[in-house]
């Protein structure tokens, strides 16, 4: 027991040796940026798997060409060590380096231009706590002649909006803060908004309408009760942000990847505050979808079996599934979107659930992809997509083989 | 050339249910734990999927879950007059390999021994007299109380559907009259109950016997367990023993700790790391580490403050003798302890067949079942049968796994079409009730090592000398008896009678559950270890599992192996961190 007993020891030499209040003060200024840093889940880029927290290097796939995530711990030649605060913000606030170049929009300044001055430095301070690591990032490989970083100069002047928040005296405050961190810090619109062709959020109505990510559709913000989370209430928002799942759905994909190194370490006060403006965006009426395809018996008689056999045993005869461990597909989002996506994903690929402090059991569906057709998913698919009450188009057998890979 | 690594608090050999429990608990009390596991890493998600964990050809047949026989097996005999050979192929009993161990392929009947279990010798001698000279019955040195709240424990971690018989002392209808008290009720109810079950606790209780239902490790419904670890509703699809559930419906390590356990830094699980032996200090009072081998053929030291010892029976057991740890036992003086008490399970059945029923086999599940334990233990007098002991009947429809199950009458071909005809004719309408009985130690039942055969690293193997004795023979043929009265009650048009006759053999299915070789007790003259399983001979040595049985009762062991690895787990937490040393003195 000896080496518990020297930790011990190791812990009560610290407490006694700090007493001086400069140091608590820099050690809640950190803590705050740690927060900040999760709010904006900068690990999700900027965090290699197996590699030093936050020393960079992560390749981002976009239309246009692979770039990589910055260095972000203080090494003074790979990182951010010879960068000042002032430098810093120029870059969260203005998407400008260091040395005055521009920075790729995969960065999402165009979101964190929102934060305050204040929040920024805190990040900072939390990113200078960390053990430098030497880790010098790649050039970006981008389509001639994006490499020409001058360029983005043009496209700020049409994208881009300087602006750090303004909170709305007509609105709550919850409102206000909930809008600060969901357009500010934590970027939900970079995957929730649809992008137009140069790879810019489209504004105005379009604005958290859904988007993709990583190929998985982000299911709208505003959405009605079919494609989107018109009749979810706050409460299972801010369970679904925290826990990683509700009555509803459960967090996979991108998604479970935001809940586990962000939101479930967010207070709940944020939290209620995040639910409360995402469910003040306006709604689209989807409830119904409109003209379905006439879906022919054989395909009907052809999912229902698959239905009963292959699916049933997890997600119940009724669709309704298991709360908070198998997500019921009855009412689903996902399963409804007119994009089928991501129910022919799942199905083909699988999907595992986020696991969370609160609920660590990572849930799985397995792959289908080797057991079933072209023609069986696109059946069973258009089944779950018009069974239980829910509404949407059918899948063809093209449309799953476009899917596989 | 053995690398030295640096130490750790506790090294766990063995990542099954035990290594599970106590790695869980001594990273909760901030110790740094590190587990060593012969087999591969699995999970539920990557291994174990709903699309293919139902393949009897794989997993039952091929044996994929099974441990591994051509690097390490065990040599058998029935008495002393033979010479043991070794065992090449599975067949009596199917240890796991791999994380998870056994527990990952169990059936999950999750039982508390009896009050009277625990205290065998002094209560079957107080009651009917001395034993015969050769039982070498003993007391466990511990009391039904005393496990209590351990056996709460492991069954709110697992979620086990049941109905209780007594709690705190008041007999409740329709579970179990003769358990011992419960705190509380069992944490799930039980399994929806299909049509064969209930025609056997119909006729049990016609004979005025008290059926309950089966105590389940498969779950009745959704369930999330005391460490936030949530398990799905049972699918009834039949594949739970010698399979792995692809559901999250049967409590193993995987479904119910390991998913907080693997996110603990203190916790840290080597895999492919098989334990040869454990090293001892100099002067030979204490154990300071293990030694072991990868896959690549390099040993290493592994320091460790702690070691526990948390594999399967006949490892534990083949561990400790050839680490020259305590006195191996000797029949011929009946003294040392290593060894000594193996000790089995024994099991009969009869086939009821029917025209004009049908149960539908295929939905099934490992512990969906009505049972009797009006034969169990001493629930009954024994007075002029000439045996101690007893056991469980059942009317369990676990399978209708289609190479497994197709009983057939009496007088049926083995082959050809007229098997073919008579599996159709009965697939659908047949059922059964076992008998599962307690097997009571003997001196001449024991394990040793062998003095010829060696495994694949050099060690001498482990040789297992066992056959049932007239003690085992009488009552299985008592218990039997009772199942074809119940049989018969139950109307059906013809029954065949499967009584368990003769020698031991190693070679058809029969049980998991073997038993004994490193018992527990009150003195460390006829024990291996204390009632905390520490070893008596190295105060910083534990020894987990069924092993610690002094004798196999006639229940399933897994319950009372999760308890005593609860009850070992928080003696270290709380006595021996405070003082390491011996919890029992000598």
């Amino acid at each position: 027991m000896k080496r518990m007993l020297l930790s011990l020891g190791v812990g009560t030499v610290l407490v006694a040796a700090a007493p001086a209040i400069a140091q608590d003060n820099d050690w809640s200024e950190i803590q705050r940026g740690l927060y900040l840093v999760r709010a904006g889940d900068c690990a999700a880029c900027h965090t290699v798997k197996g590699q030093a927290p936050y020393s960079g290097g992560y390749s981002l796939e976009t239309p246009f060409g692979t770039i990589y995530s910055a260095n972000l711990t203080p090494d003074q030649d790979t990182g951010l060590g010879s960068w000042s605060e002032a430098d810093f913000y120029r870059a969260m606030n203005e998407g400008i380096s260091k040395d005055g170049s521009h920075l790729y929009p995969a960065f999402p300044y165009t979101h964190f231009t929102y934060a305050t001055r204040d929040d920024i430095d805190a990040i900072f301070t939390y990113l200078n706590s960390l053990d430098p690591v030497r880790n010098r990032v790649p050039e970006p490989d981008l389509t001639w002649p994006l490499g020409w970083r001058f360029l983005m100069t043009g496209w700020n002047v049409m994208n881009f909006e300087d602006e750090t928040f303004q909170p709305d005296p007509d609105r709550s405050e919850a409102y206000n803060r909930g809008k600060y961190l969901v357009e500010g810090l934590m970027h939900c619109g970079m995957c929730h908004s649809p992008k137009n062709v140069i790879g810019a959020e489209k504004g105005g109505d379009s604005r958290f309408t859904g988007g993709t990510a990583e190929g998985w559709l982000a299911p709208p913000l505003t959405g009605g009760p079919r494609e989107g989370i018109g009749d979810w209430s706050e409460e299972d928002l801010v369970a679904f942000l925290k826990e990683g799942r509700n009555a509803r759905t459960i967090a996979f994909g991108p998604m479970a990847d935001v809940v586990k190194h962000s939101t479930q370490y967010m207070r709940d006060d944020d939290l209620q505050a995040i639910a409360a403006y995402i469910k003040a965006l306006p709604e689209n009426d989807d409830a119904d979808a409109g003209e379905t395809d006439e879906i022919d018996d054989d395909t009907q008689a052809l999912g229902e079996l698959i239905y009963a056999t292959q699916c049933s045993a997890c997600h119940a005869s009724d669709g309704s599934g298991v709360a908070h461990m198998l997500p019921p597909l009855k009412g689903s989002s996902f399963v409804q979107a007119d994009n089928p996506q991501s129910v022919v994903k799942l199905i083909l690929e699988g999907g595992q659930g986020v696991a969370t402090d609160q609920y660590p059991t990572q849930h799985a569906m397995p792959s289908f992809a080797w057991k079933l057709s072209d023609d069986e998913v696109a059946a069973v698919a258009t089944f779950v997509r018009n069974a239980f009450g829910n509404q949407a188009p059918a899948v063809s057998a093209e449309e799953v083989a476009d899917y596989r890979h | 050339m053995v690398k030295k690594l640096p130490p750790v608090d506790v090294v766990l050999v063995g990542f099954g249910w035990t290594g599970a429990i106590m790695a869980q608990e001594l990273t909760d009390e901030g110790l740094n734990v590190l587990a060593l596991e012969r087999g591969v890493w699995r999970d539920t998600s990557t291994d174990f999927s709903v699309t293919n964990a139902q393949d009897e050809v794989r997993y039952r047949w091929r044996s994929e879950l099974f441990e591994e026989l051509s690097r390490n097996s065990l040599t058998f005999r029935n008495d002393r007059s033979q010479t043991a050979l070794p065992m090449r192929k599975l067949g009596s009993f199917l240890p796991g390999t791999n994380v998870g161990g056994s527990g990952v392929h169990w059936n999950g009947l999750c039982w508390r021994f009896l009050p009277s279990d625990f205290n065998a010798r002094s209560h079957n001698e107080d009651r009917y007299g001395p034993l015969p000279e050769n039982m070498t019955v003993q007391d466990w040195g511990i009391t039904y109380d005393e496990l209590e709240p351990h056996y709460d424990k492991f069954e709110y971690l697992c979620g086990i559907s049941g109905k209780a018989g007594n709690l705190n002392g008041e007999i409740q209808p329709g579970g179990n009259p003769f358990e011992g008290p419960r705190s509380r009720d069992y944490p799930n109810p039980p399994m929806e109950m299909v049509y064969g079950p209930t025609l056997f606790a119909d006729a049990a209780a016609n004979l005025g016997y008290h059926p309950f239902p089966t105590p389940s490790a498969n779950m009745s419904q959704a369930y999330t367990n005391p460490l936030g670890v949530g398990l799905a509703p049972c699918t009834y699809c039949g594949f739970c023993e010698k399979f792995a559930c692809g559901n999250y419906s049967k409590a193993t390590a995987q479904t119910t700790i390991l998913p907080v356990l693997m996110q603990k830094p203190n916790f840290t699980l080597r895999t492919e790391s098989m334990v040869l032996r454990v090293l001892k200090s100099r002067d030979g009072q204490h154990a300071r580490g293990v030694e072991y081998v990868d896959t690549n053929g390099d040993v290493y030291e592994q320091p460790a403050d702690i070691v526990v010892l948390s594999a399967y029976v006949n490892h534990n057991v083949h561990l400790m003798l050839v680490s020259d740890i305590g006195e191996p036992y000797d029949p011929d003086t009946g003294q040392g302890a290593v060894g000594k008490n193996y000790a089995y399970q024994i099991t009969s059945g009869v086939n009821l067949f029917y025209d004009d029923k049908v149960f539908n086999p295929f939905v099934g599940a490992g512990a969906l079942g009505m049972i009797i334990d009006d034969f169990n233990g001493d629930n009954f007098d024994h007075t002029g049968l000439g045996f101690i002991g007893g056991g469980f009947l059942v009317q369990s429809q676990t399978n209708g796994r289609p190479i497994e199950t197709h009983p057939t009458p009496e007088g049926t071909p083995r082959w050809g079409a007229g098997w073919k005809k008579a599996v159709r004719e009965n697939y659908l309408s047949s059922i059964s009730v076992g008998t599962h009985g307690a097997v009571m130690s003997h001196r001449g039942n024991y394990l040793d090592l062998d003095p010829t055969y060696r495994d694949v690293y050099g060690r001498p193997m482990l040789r297992m000398t066992f056959d049932f004795t007239d003690n085992e023979h009488r009552m299985s043929n008592y218990l039997t008896d009772r199942a074809v009265e119940i049989a018969k009650e139950m109307n059906p048009r013809e029954m065949k009678v499967n009584r368990r006759t003769g020698h031991y053999s190693i070679v058809p299915y029969q049980t998991t559950h073997n038993t004994g070789g490193t018992i527990m007790g009150s003195n460390p003259r006829n024990s291996v270890v204390n009632k905390y399983l520490q070893s008596w001979d190295m105060p910083n040595l534990f020894v987990l599992g069924a092993g610690a049985f002094p004798q196999n009762p006639g229940y399933n062991p897994t319950g009372t192996v999760g308890a005593l690895a609860y009850q070992a787990a928080q003696a270290i937490r709380e006595q021996y961190l405070r003082a390491p040393g011996p919890l029992v003195q000598a």
